[in-house]
């Protein structure tokens, strides 16, 4: 990203950190672009004529003596039809060895939109992965973290996730992916057959930490390009916010800014924002839906990268493995999607919601049975047979690899409780017990 | 007039360099080609104003120019408010082009074209004081009263008054003299700046009513006054926006104000859409004709997040001073909290605990003082009850948010992440939260004359029963389903009753989401009849099928209609199975 011409070039810096760097320059605008030495930078603070710029690639041989060259504008991104099926980095160059994009240039990290011209999301997302479909059940325009620890097959799972939902574009935006992990992404894609829908900015581990700043900005114009400009249902996929946060803390930190908690900036919450928030579902029937990864250390959700993305996000979903079946599962007692009932029960049979949460219930019975059992107790009848119902519901219905439609999902659960319990310990609504109790 | 010239800028904090005399809070539009931002004074060094601006500063340059306007943030107040979905800055958002907010778009508030009924309520030499009826339009069904300008001091007289009849409301319809003989001509509209309290009534006695919620943890348990403050810390996902959608959808209140102030864009669309079609279960219209939102969704620029609340407050008190009961809620004020922290931040102040500004708690007892039942001037009430959702920072209560909340607000509705987890909503722990107003004599008083006599007896008697259950369960799982005594199991099945048949309310439930405050003083004299009647078991293994049959049988009679053929039937039931075990 060479400058244009007739631009003026500044060479005296004043100070320099790992990540950022001063220099005097007039006329500059707040969140710029600009050149140092070549490398692409951001104005992220003016005092005077100080102009603080932070570095994506960072600033290690950066000299006192660089050349600064600003743009007169804001990140950007080439927008167009073309965007389908490529690669880019960070800044939204092509990686993947194909043509430049051809089009209309949109700022990145735009404005958001007008609540009320903004429609209540109704349309369901049906992934075939019964910890969401029947506990969580996802809409389009929703935003929703996967909490997982590292050891989690997070990506995996958002790519499963990816190729079962019925989106007409999916966007991933990769921050401080491993090269594996990239190529694991993009082999998946292609192997299924939709590349063509899928378009990927990737910031590997490979690249400065400082670049995936950029990374969800980029993904979410193109989103926004998709779904507002051809009405599309649009899927973007973050992994891994958390990498995304530490970058933010890199910045803060070089900027002497006063830490808040967990060593994240006090502005935390509203960069997060600004990133989740462009979920929406448009009037005109486009969408744009987030599914993120967020990793935390040790089940810790009350870190801040969590703890804020969870008062942001519309639920969470945890993936955990199951021990009684040796599979990973998403964990019914602690996930949970917001918007479920947007269409629990709407657009899906009307028992879904009782039996979701009977079924939950049940099964937290079977959590108090286990500590039990654990605690050396004698079982009573009852705790025996809610084991014996988890045992089932975690492998029949919770475990990542069974697919099936939503109304199977619930024909299984009916038949579960029916094995184990008694009407009254199900104790659903009478009405639907009639209709459903008898027939599983 | 004011200048300034921007010196300096850090986010949304932008530093002006001023050439006159500026005051802490004034709004200063800044000049960004063509564009006007509006800012707020919050910081003031020499002749540099340190101003938090309400849009993105993207592109803005050292060297753009400033202009102070000599007031501070007001809201504009006057009929044709209700139904409105304003932003933090009263802005109707409805007013607002396109699809994406635009920077220095600002709307008018009201509608100055529109006409209204005006019928005068004073008459001409009659002696008036702030706040003061001047007369009353019909705004939806509210009575709304224009009232003399709470910014006025001192008493005047009313020269004239424009007999009943259609008005603009730019049209003058009144006019006062001052003491000196001073005219002052008067329409439908005033402003008030919404960081000072309006305190144009008489004055503050304690709250003594009761207010229902028809959420029945509340309203049994631990239920608040009218004009009382409550609030509500739980970790995300313990249900806090559905409770708190739930409190404004049944609560016996005139006017209804949801402050959203940093809230997901989604829930906000939700409240959008789904309040101008929920019926009001009291007045059989709809919901959305006494009900304000004012929202900031999290990520609009903080600095308007900051002021929504407040703004909020202001229409509140405007709409108390007509003698309305107004319930506000504020979901959730920890974002609020989090804005002060992000400019003190940006200020590079020296932090307090978990770097939150020094004065938070201040900040906070100063706002939930704003509500309250006040007597007005001429004799009649009018209240604000306030409940604010607090997200404490990791479910940790001992955060400095819900800390300084706790002292400042008197009823304490702690959701619970077991709770929540066991999917028992709404998630409100029942032994850690509490309401100060059953302490009050005069709230006790009217509780016995209003639901019935002894009440707050039953509910002490509910609340042993849940703590004694608790206990119970402790001890089960440290010794051992059989090395307790049977007594332990009946204990805590007398809890699990009490808590799934009063507690849990299904709020998806067309019957069951609100329940009125005759049936709940029903259903706990029939769980608390149930909890006294002597039952024989032989061992702890009959408890658990027992037991969920009562409570499947209490259940069902929550989802029929109150004294229902199929209400009784179940009761019938339940009455039957208590004799099988009744101790003769």
């Amino acid at each position: 990203m060479a400058g244009q011409a007739f631009q003026k070039i500044y060479t005296r810096l004043t100070q320099i950190t790992k990540a950022t760097c001063a220099v005097k320059a007039t006329g500059i605008g707040y969140e710029e672009l600009a050149t140092v030495s070549g490398r692409l930078a951001q104005v992220v603070k003016i005092m005077g004529d100080i102009v603080t710029l932070q570095i994506f690639a960072g600033t290690e041989g950066i000299g006192t003596d660089a050349e600064v060259v600003f743009f007169g504008r804001p990140p950007v991104l080439k927008v167009g039809d073309q965007l389908a099926g490529r690669f880019f980095n960070a800044y939204g160059d092509p990686i993947d060895g194909g043509p430049e994009i051809e089009g209309e240039e949109v700022e990145i990290g735009g404005p958001s939109v007008n609540p009320v011209r903004r429609s209540d999301p109704s349309e369901l997302i049906a992934t075939g992965i019964a910890g969401i479909d029947l506990n969580n059940t996802l809409v389009t325009g929703q935003k929703i973290p996967f909490f997982a620890d590292p050891d989690q097959p997070f990506n995996q799972v958002m790519a499963i996730v990816a190729l079962r939902t019925k989106a007409d574009k999916i966007i991933l935006g990769g921050m401080g992916l491993s090269n594996d992990d990239y190529l694991y992404y993009k082999h998946t894609f292609e192997n299924a057959g939709v590349i063509d829908k899928i378009i990927s900015f990737v910031n590997t581990t490979d690249d400065p930490p400082v670049e995936r700043l950029l990374v969800p900005d980029m993904a979410l114009a193109a989103a926004e390009y998709f779904a507002i400009q051809k009405n599309e249902a649009v899927l973007v996929l973050l992994t891994d916010m958390t990498l995304y946060c530490d970058a933010l803390s890199i910045v803060s930190n070089r900027m002497d800014q006063i830490p808040s908690k967990d060593s994240m900036p006090g502005s935390l919450y509203s960069d997060l924002a600004k990133i989740y928030e462009k979920a929406v579902q448009f009037p005109d029937g486009g969408s744009i839906t987030i599914i993120a990864v967020t990793t935390i250390s040790g089940g810790d959700i009350t870190h801040a990268i969590p703890d804020n993305t969870g008062y942001i996000t519309e639920g969470q979903l945890y993936l955990r493995r199951d021990t009684d079946i040796g599979k990973v599962v998403i964990d019914p007692a602690r996930s949970l999607s917001r918007l479920k009932t947007k269409v629990m029960g709407k657009k899906t049979r009307e028992d879904h919601p009782q039996v979701m949460s009977t079924s939950v219930r049940l099964n937290a019975d079977a959590t108090n049975a286990r500590t039990k059992m654990e605690n050396g107790f004698d079982l009573s009848d009852y705790d025996e047979r809610s084991l014996e119902f988890a045992r089932d519901y975690a492998e029949q219905i919770l475990a990542i690899d069974v697919n099936v439609d939503t109304d199977e999902m619930l024909d299984i659960t009916w038949a579960l409780f029916h094995k184990h319990f008694t009407r009254e310990e199900v104790a659903i609504r009478n009405e639907l017990m009639e209709k459903y109790w008898t027939k599983a | 007039m004011t200048t300034g010239t921007v010196k300096g800028i850090i986010s949304n904090l932008v530093h002006v360099e001023v050439d006159g005399p500026v005051s802490q809070n004034e709004i200063c539009y800044i000049d960004h080609h063509g564009v006007r931002l509006m800012a707020e004074v919050i910081k003031i060094t020499g002749n540099i104003a340190y101003t938090q601006v309400f849009e993105s500063t993207r592109g803005l340059m050292p060297g753009s120019k400033a202009e102070f306007t000599e007031r501070m943030l007001e809201v504009k107040l006057g009929p044709g408010m209700l139904s409105k979905n304003y932003d933090g800055l009263q802005d109707d958002l409805n007013k607002m082009e396109g699809l994406f907010l635009k920077r220095g778009e600002y709307t008018d508030p009201l509608d100055e074209d529109s006409v209204w009924d005006f019928k005068p309520l004073a008459k001409a030499g009659d002696s008036l004081q702030a706040g003061d009826w001047l007369g009353s339009v019909q705004e939806n069904w509210i009575d709304h009263k224009i009232m003399v300008p709470f910014k006025l001091e001192g008493k005047y007289s009313l020269k004239s008054i424009v007999p009943e009849g259609q008005y603009k409301l730019t049209d003058t319809v009144a006019t006062l003299s001052d003491e000196e003989g001073k005219d002052l001509e008067l329409n439908m509209i005033q402003y008030w700046p919404v960081k000072l309290p309006i305190r144009a009534y008489d004055n503050k006695p304690r709250p003594f009513k009761m207010m229902e919620t028809g959420v029945r943890t509340i309203d049994t348990l631990n239920p608040i006054a009218e004009g009382g403050t409550g609030f509500t810390p739980g970790p995300f996902g313990t249900g806090k926006t559905v409770l708190q959608h739930s409190i404004s959808q049944n609560a016996e209140a005139d006017l209804i104000i949801v402050a959203a102030c940093g809230e997901r864009a989604n829930e906000v669309v939700e409240l959008f859409t789904e309040f101008p079609e929920l019926d009001d279960p009291r007045t059989g219209r709809k919901l959305i004709e006494r009900t304000i939102i004012i929202c900031n969704t999290s990520n609009m620029p903080v600095a308007a997040r900051e002021a929504s609340v407040y703004t909020a407050m202001t229409i509140a008190e405007y709409y108390r001073s007509m003698g309305l009961k107004v319930l506000l809620l504020a979901d959730s004020t920890s974002r609020w909290a989090q804005a002060l922290r992000e400019m003190s931040n940006r200020m590079e102040e020296l932090p307090g605990p978990d770097a939150f500004p020094m004065d938070l708690p201040a900040i906070i007892s100063n706002f939930y003082s704003r509500a309250g039942y006040v007597y007005l001037n001429n004799g009649t009430a009018g209240s604000i009850t306030f409940i604010g959702a607090v997200s404490p920072a990791g479910g940790n209560l001992k955060e400095p948010v819900t800390e300084s909340t706790k002292k400042a607000a008197r009823c304490f509705y702690s959701l619970s992440q077991e709770r929540a987890d066991s999917k028992r909503y709404p998630a409100v722990d029942p032994i850690d939260s509490y309401s100060k107003y059953l302490e009050y004599d005069e709230v006790r008083e009217y509780l016995d004359n209003n639901i019935a006599p002894g009440w707050v007896d039953s509910v002490t008697q509910a609340k042993d029963i849940l703590l004694r259950g608790k206990e119970a369960k402790d001890q089960i799982n440290i010794l051992g389903d059989d090395g307790v005594p049977l007594d332990y199991h009946s204990r805590f099945w007398r809890s699990e009753l009490v808590d799934r048949i009063i507690l849990v309310q299904d709020g998806f439930d067309d019957v069951d989401k609100s329940t009125p405050m005759k049936r709940q003083a029903y259903m706990l004299k029939l769980v608390l009849k149930v909890c006294d009647t002597d039952l024989a078991f032989e061992n702890y293994e009959e408890l658990q099928p027992y037991y969920s049959r009562l409570i499947n049988f209490l259940r069902q009679m929550n989802y029929q209609p109150f004294e229902s053929a199929e209400f009784k039937k179940y009761e019938a039931e339940l009455d039957k199975a208590l004799e099988e075990r009744r101790v003769k």
